[in-house]
């Protein structure tokens, strides 16, 4: 046992797994129960499969004041964020994710004000500040190669870089490459994910924000992960549009780009606030609080960057067009270079235990 | 009786309703008299924290059903029921309030969704009781937190940290109840009492009157705040007693547990795979006789008979994986004797008792799930299934101390939850549901969920007949 942290998890699970009262509520006590021992990387597995509905605090006959003091979410959560630690790539990055509220922050609020400053300084007060209709409008704020280049040598490398601690994960939880072409096992985690499954508790959603059962949460999640995908996309089918039809933005009201930017924009403004809302209510006992800013400053990022999104898509035929895309591309950049670094990763290393689960369960039922 | 806004305590108004205790029985009673039009006020003597009693630490019940449902995996009769329970009891049980509890039962379950309660199918280690027992999803807790939020919205009056301390009873008549809240004693006046309070399992002091030092080497499964103060005042104020004063459900559990609120997590099952010595590394009784489930309940006992009340469970490699795994790790060695001085027992005695035990062992097929044919022979006490020569190390040693699941003492009741008074009569306005009355049904032995079974029902009696009674008397007066 490496760290306080396993040796918390180990001891929970084998509190649990004598119990195993909350066998219905989720993925993880089912996995828990194939095992009578616990090694490193099966906690770590299971802190990746566990999906923080918090169902288990609150029934927990253990739980603190009991001499027990047990608090599954909770030590599920700080295990999590080791596991992001031990995975980021490259491994120097680790360090990322203490203080990583503030770090994001402060990488957003750089990207801002090297784009404001960068535009500025190359295309001037005139440009910044007049008013831009017609084809490739955007680009005359911000210069074509200015836009596609970083972004996308900066998507290469947060493709590489999830990749990389998708992989570490894998191998770090006993799976082989063969096991990663199981495809059931990928059919079963996807379904999973599409329904996040294992936010609704059995059937009753989460005990969120407080002790009640409620899909409140699962529903915005649902809203925030569809609405992300939404804008992804937007942001594809437009890529489409300007290299393939030669058609640059900005597009019409009634284009795919924007409808589907526009809907999705939408959803992930009404989850992202939904949920900072809930996170604000939230009874904090089973939640973990070195990752309270992780996932705020994410949502918020979230939240800011649909925001400024659709402020563009509103007045982006007013002198307030340059400032607006200046400070959504800013957030957008910001949100990229933190994406390896920081709560977006769960979404990864969640659907890695997904699979794992398939493929155990689908062993164990044979 | 107001039905509108609840009112608040220490109103002048006296409750309608006055409910003693906040487990399974306590909140089963609770909402039913609110939902009869009663104001009603829980006076529980724990902290919210620690609300809930013993039945937190529950996780199923059996009931009545005719057919099979979405938890339940077929049906579950009358009959049946019935013969389970004088099987388990021996006979020892009043039949016509056990016929009471089992029909009353039927489909009870159904109440208990209504109320916030959730099942799930049953779970993997518990498939003998998929048929007969519906599993609380979450467990028992759960099931208590939802009891409460229904309660609450009903607009049931909870008091917590409210340790009733005594009853005003007069010529049989439930006046007042006096209770102690932060340190501060207060009197509440209700039109009728229902007292569920539970057994006396946690008060030690008690126990020593039946049981002597030994009980101070007890450990007591669930809730440090059943002491059984009101089983006392009722008894003391002329209720009729039902049950074995000495008698109560204890099972070997891990001797490492602690003193209370270990719950089921402190269970071992590992006793019929191997064998059993106590603190002179003699065996005292057959590990093999029958399926652990069937016996576990007697072990606690068996237990509580040796010296220092302590026992040794020790198995080898071969059935270290046999059984659910359990909160404390074995104790482990390479051989008997290094095992022996891990334990602090006498090296050369446990090393002669295994030595006879695995001499007297004669070749079977092993089979856990079977009454297999793996005999001792020729060995007192004998070794009647799975007995298989202790040979394969690493050897592991588990302490067992007796358990205390509950007691079997309560007041003696009717049908309609009625505390029966020394001269046969039953106290008006005095009702008792759950543990504190479950003796009069359960006079021995044990049934799996059955507890639960017993306080809801009476729980949900206990709390009409209450309303029954406050009305019959208001429309009098
Ligand atoms: C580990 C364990 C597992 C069990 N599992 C099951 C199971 O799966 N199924 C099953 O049917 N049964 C089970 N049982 C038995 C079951 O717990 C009891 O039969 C049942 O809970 C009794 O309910 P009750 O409401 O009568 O008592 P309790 O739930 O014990 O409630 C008594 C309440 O009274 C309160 N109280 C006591 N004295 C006072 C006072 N003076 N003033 C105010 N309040 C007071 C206590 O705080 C408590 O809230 C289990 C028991 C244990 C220990
Ligand atoms: S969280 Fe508590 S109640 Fe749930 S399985 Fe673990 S020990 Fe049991
Ligand atoms: S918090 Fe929810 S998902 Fe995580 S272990 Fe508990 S019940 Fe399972």
């Amino acid at each position: 046992m490496s760290s306080t942290i396993l040796k918390e998890a180990d001891r929970v699970m084998t509190i649990c797994n004598a119990c195993r009262y909350c066998e219905g509520f989720c993925a993880v006590f089912p996995a828990m129960e194939l095992r009578r021992t616990f090694s490193d990387e099966d906690l770590k597995y299971l802190a990746n499969l566990c999906h923080n509905c918090r169902d288990c605090y609150y029934a927990c006959q253990y739980a603190p004041p009991h001499t027990f003091a047990l608090n599954v979410p909770r030590t599920m959560a700080e295990l999590r964020l080791e596991t992001y630690r031990e995975y980021s790539w490259p491994h120097a990055m680790k360090s990322f994710f203490q203080n990583n509220g503030l770090l994001v922050a402060l990488i957003t609020a750089l990207s801002v004000v090297t784009v404001s400053l960068l535009t500025l300084l190359f295309q001037g007060h005139d440009v910044v500040f007049g008013t831009h209709t017609g084809a490739g409008a955007f680009y005359r704020v911000i210069p074509y190669a200015a836009m596609v280049v970083p972004f996308m040598a900066l998507a290469i490398f947060v493709l590489i870089s999830l990749w990389k601690g998708f992989a570490t994960q894998w191998r770090t939880v006993g799976g082989t490459p063969q096991e990663l072409k199981h495809w059931p096992a990928h059919r079963q985690a996807i379904w999973d994910v599409l329904r996040l499954k294992y936010l609704d508790g059995g059937g009753y959603g989460c005990n969120y924000p407080d002790d009640r059962f409620s899909m409140i949460r699962r529903y915005l999640h649902h809203a925030v992960f569809y609405g992300f995908m939404l804008c992804l996309a937007s942001t594809t089918v437009a890529f489409g549009y300007d290299h393939l039809l030669h058609r640059p933005a900005p597009y019409p009201f009634w284009s795919w780009p924007v409808l589907l930017g526009t809907l999705g924009g939408l959803a992930l403004l009404a989850g992202t606030g939904g949920l900072l809302y809930l996170k604000r209510q939230m009874d904090r006992d089973p939640a973990a609080p070195e990752t309270l800013d992780m996932d705020m400053v994410f949502t918020v990022l979230l939240f800011l960057t649909s925001l400024t999104g659709l402020l563009l898509l509103c007045l982006r035929a007013t002198p307030l067009m340059g400032t607006l895309l200046i400070v959504h591309i800013g957030f957008v950049l910001g949100l990229f270079i933190s994406m390896p670094y920081g709560k977006f990763v769960h979404g990864f290393y969640r659907y890695g235990a997904l699979v794992k689960n398939a493929i155990e369960q689908a062993r164990e039922n044979n | 009786m107001r039905t509108g806004a609840s009112p608040s305590v220490g109103s002048s108004e006296p409750i309608d309703v006055l409910v003693i205790g906040g487990g399974n029985a306590a909140l089963c009673a609770a909402m039913t008299a609110r939902e009869a039009g009663a104001t009603v006020l829980v006076l529980e003597g724990a902290p919210r924290e620690f609300r809930g009693g013993n039945s937190r630490h529950t996780r199923n019940l059996r009931y009545l059903h005719d057919s099979a449902n979405a938890v339940l995996t077929g049906p579950y009769k009358e009959d049946e029921f019935w013969e389970d329970l004088l099987r388990v009891t021996g006979g020892k049980t009043n039949e016509d309030l056990a016929r009471v509890t089992i029909r009353a039962s039927n489909n009870v379950g159904a109440w208990m969704e209504q109320h916030g309660c959730k099942f799930q199918p049953s779970m993997r280690g518990t498939l003998h009781l998929s048929r007969t027992n519906a599993f609380f999803l979450g467990g028992g807790k759960a099931l208590m937190n939802a009891y409460y939020l229904t309660a609450e919205r009903l607009g049931v009056l909870i008091q917590y940290d409210a340790d009733v301390r005594d009853l005003a009873i007069v010529d049989g008549h439930f006046v007042s109840a006096t209770y102690e809240t932060a340190g501060v004693a207060r009197t509440v006046e209700a039109r009728a009492v229902v007292v569920a309070s539970g057994g006396f399992q946690a008060n030690i002091d008690w126990l020593r009157e039946y049981w002597g030092e030994a009980a101070d080497n007890f450990i007591i499964r669930g809730t440090p705040f059943d002491k059984g103060r009101m089983l006392r005042v009722l008894l003391d104020n002329g209720a009729q007693s039902v049950g074995d004063p000495r008698q109560c459900h204890a099972v070997a559990i891990d001797a490492r547990a602690p003193k209370f609120d270990g719950g089921i997590v402190t269970r071992l099952d590992c006793v019929s795979f191997g064998i059993v010595v106590n603190r002179d590394a003699v065996r005292f009784y057959d590990e093999g006789e029958d399926f652990w489930p069937k016996r576990y309940a007697i072990w606690g006992r068996l237990v509580a008979q040796q010296s220092d009340q302590i026992a040794y469970s020790i198995i080898d490699a071969k059935s270290i994986d046999l059984f659910m795994p359990s909160v404390f790790p074995p104790i482990e060695a390479q051989s008997i004797r290094e095992l022996a001085e891990k334990l602090e027992l006498d090296p050369d005695l446990l090393e002669k008792t295994v030595e006879n035990f695995n001499a007297a062992t004669r070749p079977g097929t092993f089979d856990a799930g079977e009454l297999d044919d793996c005999v001792t022979e020729g060995l007192t006490p004998p070794k009647s299934h799975w007995a298989r020569p202790l040979d394969s190390p690493p050897f592991y040693g588990y302490p067992l101390r007796p358990g205390i699941t509950f007691t079997y003492l309560g007041v003696a009741v009717n049908e309609r939850a009625q505390v029966i008074l020394q001269d046969g009569t039953p106290a008006p306005n005095i009702f008792a549901a759950g543990e504190i009355m479950s003796g009069n049904i359960l006079g021995q032995g044990y049934m799996a969920g059955f507890g639960m079974t017993i306080g809801t029902v009476f729980g949900r009696i206990a709390g009409k007949e209450a309303v029954h009674h406050v009305i019959d008397n208001l429309k009098g007066s």
